[in-house]
Parts: structure tokens; C-alpha cells; sequence
């Protein structure tokens, strides 16, 4: 029985999250196989790497604002967090992580009547993007930290002197200027994410009814087919285009964030090899 | 290795402890510390070699020397660095194989790759089928070490080839005005002066290597991640030292040991930053004038 490459897709475009054919290819191993089973595992790289990043852009900022306070009681505890993170393997916070969350009770935790599901944290879905969200959050916290303490000085006596105070010259002056000076690097801190997320499934979290991402069935077709010629440089090739879209989205992004400027000044994105955590 | 700890299930309290910590096993685990220690030893100038002659590869003037020493840096840019280490570690195997094969049993009509499996001679199997287990686990370190320097030395090139260019034209301008040719300039002037302006970006790469470090799990080497997993795992009472499930806190002392590392890795390169700001026309070496003066 052999499928169209029409039927493969149709049968395998979803694998990942479950939909369409239970049993993964045992025979043959086409070409168009491989390219449908490694796309549909980058569903997964997508959610983990989007979702990370939005929620840590929020947790970032506050850290990075942590990290600049001047009372020890706020930025101590950020300084540490940013270390911890930042000093150790992302593979060892997976581990660790999983490691913990398995320790929680099964049965959830009563909080104030409220029962908080607990089991969640175990499945890779939920638990490892809850360490890939802290971890990224540390990594842009860094970044931004280091962006608020370059803001020119100038920026923030015009902002006195136009009696522009408190949160109000936070939101105008210093957020946007922080925002524009890290964006370069921000930017590859993000395309670094979307590439930390092929560890999950190769860390603790295990891979539920074979359901993982592009590299996880990468490593798939090479155990199956002793063959790593063929599959990795597929998965290669899906990541090559996820970073030009990454990169061409946050470019947008900068553009905006630099538009008040002559354009000889505006800060360009450069890629920087930053890679694993 | 204590005398008292001959048998395991008379002990109690902190004589258990220490006989635990001190089984066979665990000095295994902590020999695995040394395992990741050679593969930084090795690694770091091997990978330091290779990105300096792809940094000199890429700023060649024959055409095809420079798009190879280009394509090398760009590798690791797009694609997650995981899936080199996954690559190399086959295909590099698989290669060696290949040549082998070639050389020793030209006879061999049977095809190498039949779709399901990778087949050569016997007598080019790496290390041979008969070997003592110990060389499996030397090859295996040693293509791992070999996938690393591979990887990291693309990194490497990127920071060495920004460095080059970072290096004041004008100094070199000088060099060749005084009749310096092409090759002393590069000998005396650009390579003594790039340190500085690429050691920022390889104290990066260096911390950015202590980190990979856990990736040796993944290639099959037992190292220090292999063998957390190993003796955390809960033991029943069939083992010597029985225990619950340990494993969290193993990794909390993996993640203790790695932000101890990078904590002193980042105290010893400020330092040397600081030295070799000394003089320098950049912005560390005029600030440190003045705080002199």
C-alpha cells in the first residue's frame, strides 16, 4: 500500500498535535514522508517559541526594571533569577524543571477552595514552556537591562524640564527609547528561542503518543533509516525559513521603533551567533 | 572504599551518607566531572583553530576560498546548532566508515545503504565488533569532541572575522606604508591587535561552551547528565544503598555545579578583559588611563 504524496499529507500534515494517522511510517520512508511528519512537528517549535516569547516579553520588563531599582529588596531577587538562568544549561532547567513539577501532588493543590491542576506541569505541552518562558524571560531581561542603562542621559533631562514625571515619563520617554536600543538584540534572542525549542523533547518531558516536534521526528527517520543525510537537512531547511520570517517580522518591528529618526542613525539587526543556552 | 561501609545494611545516618556518596557508582559520577572537563580542554583550542582558519578563509581573496570560509560561518546561524550535533555525530561516523570500506574491502559487492540500514564490511566497523567496551566509549567521546569543535568553530570564525575587521584600517595602512607585506601585516599588526576587540565575543562562546556541555548526554556519552539520571533513579531494596527518587536533587547540584563554573569562568575573563584593555585605543583602555591619572 502505497500513499500518494497528496494522501501522506493529508494523513500526516497534523500528526503532531494528533490528528490523522496514529501509526508513524514503519516502511519506505519517502521523501515527501519525511518533509510532511518534520513540518507537522514544527507546529510544536511555533507554540513553544510564540508563546515563551510573549509571555516572557512581559516578565522581562518587570525584571529588567527590577534589576535597575535602587531598593536591594527588588533587585537582588531579580539579579539572581537572571543569574540562575542565564549561568546554567538550558537543558539542565528542563530537566530540573520536569524533575520538580513530577514532585508536585497528582491530585492539584487546594488553594483557597480553588483546586489548581497540577498534572498539567508534567506534560511537555504546559511544563516546558513554562521553563522555556522563564528562561527566555531571563535572557531579555538581560538585554533590556542593559538597554534602559544606555538611554541617553540627555532624553531624560528634556523629560524633567518639560515636567514630565513618574510613570508617565517611564511610558513616553524611557520604554520606547529601551525598547529601540534592545530591539537588535532582542530579536536574536528570539530567533535563539524558536532554536532552543527542539530540546524539549529531547530533555525530560516526554513525547506523548509520539506526538513531538520537527526535531524529534527528525532524529525519527534517522534512527528508523540509519540514513541522517536526508532528514536533518529537511528540518535544516524549515528552521532556515522560520528564521527569515522571524527575522523580516522583527525587522517591521524595528523599522516602527526607529521611524522618529534620520535614517543614517537607525539601528540595524544583526545576526550574532548566541546559540544554546 | 571505607572499611566500615563492607556491608551497607548496618549502616544508619551519617555513616550511610558517606559510604553512599563514596560507592562504586558515584565515583564513577564524579569521574564523569573530568569527562567534561577534557572535552572543554579539547575543544576550546581545536574549535579556536578552526574558527581562525575560517575567519582568514572567508577574508581570502581567491573566490571560492572566501565563499567556503563564508558558507562555514553561516551555517550555524539559521538552523539550531542541536541539529549539527545530531548530524555530525552520524554522518561523521557513517563517513569514516564509508572510506574504510572502501580501502579494505574492495571486494564487497553488497550495497551500503539499502533504505533500512547502513552496512560496511566488517573489518571497517570503527571501533572493531571484538574491541573492548572502553574504545566504543573512546570513539564515541572522540566524534563528539570532533562535533563540537565543528560547530563551535563556526561560531568562532563569526567572532574572529568581526574582530579582524574591527582593527583600525588605518593601523594597517601604516604597516604597509613602512613596506610590510601582505603577510607580516597580517602576522604583526592584525593578529596581536584583534584579541582584544574579539574577547568579548569569545568569552561569550566560552560560557555559551560550558553550557553545551550537557548536549554529551544526547550524543551517548555517560556523562554527568547520564549518570544524575542514573543514580537519582529511585533504588529499591535489591540495591545496596536503597532510596527514594533522588533526581531532583542531583540536577540541583548539576545546576549548582554549572553557576558555580560559569561564575568563576566570568570573574577570570574580566580580568584578562582588563588586561588586554591596557593601553588599547578602545573605550575599557582610555577609561582605565584616566582612572590612572
Amino acid at each position: 500500500m502505497t500513499m500518494t504524496c497528496a494522501e501522506t499529507i493529508a494523513a500526516y500534515a497534523f500528526r503532531s498535535i494528533g490528528l490523522g494517522e496514529r501509526m508513524l511510517p514503519k516502511t519506505g520512508f519517502t521523501l515527501c514522508e519525511q518533509f510532511t511528519l518534520i513540518g507537522s512537528g514544527l507546529i510544536w517549535n511555533i507554540y513553544y517559541g510564540a508563546l515563551a516569547l510573549f509571555a516572557g516579553f512581559f516578565l522581562a520588563n518587570a525584571l529588567a526594571l527590577a534589576k535597575s531599582a535602587r531598593s536591594p529588596w527588588l533587585r537582588k531577587p531579580a539579579e539572581w533569577f537572571i543569574f540562575t538562568f542565564r549561568g546554567s544549561p538550558l537543558f539542565i532547567q528542563f530537566f530540573l524543571g520536569y524533575q520538580a513539577f513530577v514532585l508536585l501532588p497528582k491530585s492539584g493543590i487546594d488553594l483557597l477552595g480553588v483546586t489548581i491542576h497540577t498534572d498539567w506541569l508534567t506534560k511537555a505541552w504546559c511544563g516546558a514552556l513554562v521553563v522555556l518562558f522563564l528562561n527566555t524571560a531571563a535572557y531579555s531581561a538581560e538585554i533590556f537591562y542593559g538597554a534602559l542603562r544606555s538611554v541617553p542621559k540627555g532624553d531624560l533631562e528634556a523629560a524633567d524640564a518639560y515636567g514630565i514625571t513618574g510613570f508617565k515619563r517611564f511610558r513616553r520617554i524611557l520604554w520606547p527609547t529601551m525598547l529601540r536600543l534592545g530591539w537588535p538584540a532582542y530579536t536574536n534572542e528570539a530567533i535563539f528561542l524558536f532554536h532552543a525549542t527542539t530540546l524539549v523533547f529531547f530533555s525530560s518531558f516526554p513525547a506523548f503518543r509520539q506526538q513531538g516536534d520537527a526535531l524529534y521526528y527528525a532524529s525519527y527517520f534517522a534512527d528508523k533509516t540509519y540514513n541522517p543525510f536526508i532528514p536533518y537537512p529537511i528540518v535544516g531547511f524549515y528552521f532556515i525559513c522560520l528564521t527569515l520570517t522571524l527575522t523580516f517580522a522583527f525587522n517591521a518591528v524595528n523599522k516602527r521603533l526607529n521611524r522618529h529618526l534620520p535614517s543614517n542613525q537607525r539601528a540595524r539587526i544583526r545576526l550574532r551567533p548566541q546559540l544554546i543556552r | 572504599m571505607f572499611s566500615q561501609c563492607a556491608d551497607p545494611s548496618t549502616l544508619s545516618g551519617f555513616n550511610w551518607m558517606l559510604c553512599y556518596l563514596t560507592s562504586g557508582k558515584h565515583l564513577l559520577f564524579y569521574y564523569s566531572f573530568g569527562t567534561v572537563l577534557i572535552l572543554l580542554a579539547v575543544t576550546a583550542p581545536v574549535a579556536l583553530g578552526f574558527g581562525f582558519m575560517g575567519a582568514i578563509a572567508a577574508r581570502s581573496h581567491s573566490r571560492a576560498l572566501s565563499l567556503l570560509g563564508k558558507a562555514y560561518m553561516l551555517m550555524v546561524r539559521g538552523i539550531p546548532d542541536i541539529i549539527f550535533f545530531m548530524f555530525f555525530v552520524i554522518a561523521l561516523d557513517q563517513a569514516f566508515e564509508t572510506g574504510l570500506h572502501y580501502i579494505r574491502c574492495p571486494d564487497w559487492t553488497e550495497p551500503i545503504r539499502t533504505g533500512l540500514e547502513f552496512k560496511v564490511c566488517p573489518e571497517a566497523k570503527i571501533p572493531p565488533n571484538s574491541a573492548p567496551q572502553i574504545f566504543h566509549q573512546i570513539y564515541g567521546f572522540a566524534l563528539a569532541v570532533v562535533t563540537f569543535a565543528i560547530v563551535f568553530g563556526a561560531f568562532t570564525a563569526n567572532v574572529l572575522y568581526g574582530a579582524m575587521n574591527a582593527v583600525p584600517r588605518a593601523q594597517l595602512e601604516t604597516a604597509e606604508a613602512y613596506g610590510l607585506s601582505n603577510r607580516q601585516v597580517f602576522r604583526r599588526i592584525l593578529v596581536p591587535q584583534m584579541w582584544v576587540y574579539a574577547l568579548p565575543g569569545l568569552s561569550n562562546l566560552w560560557l555559551i561552551l560550558i553550557k553545551a556541555t550537557p548536549l554529551l548526554f544526547l550524543l551517548g556519552v555517560n556523562d554527568i547528565v547520564y549518570w544524575a539520571q542514573e543514580l537519582g533513579g529511585s533504588k529499591t531494596d535489591s540495591y545496596a544503598y536503597p532510596h527514594d527518587d533522588w533526581r531532583l536533587w542531583y540536577f540541583l547540584f548539576l545546576l549548582a555545579f554549572y553557576l558555580a563554573f560559569t561564575r568563576v569562568s566570568e570573574i577570570v575573563l574580566g580580568r584578562l578583559t582588563a588586561r588586554l584593555s591596557h593601553g588599547q585605543a578602545t573605550m575599557a583602555g582610555e577609561a582605565m588611563r584616566k582612572a590612572a591619572a
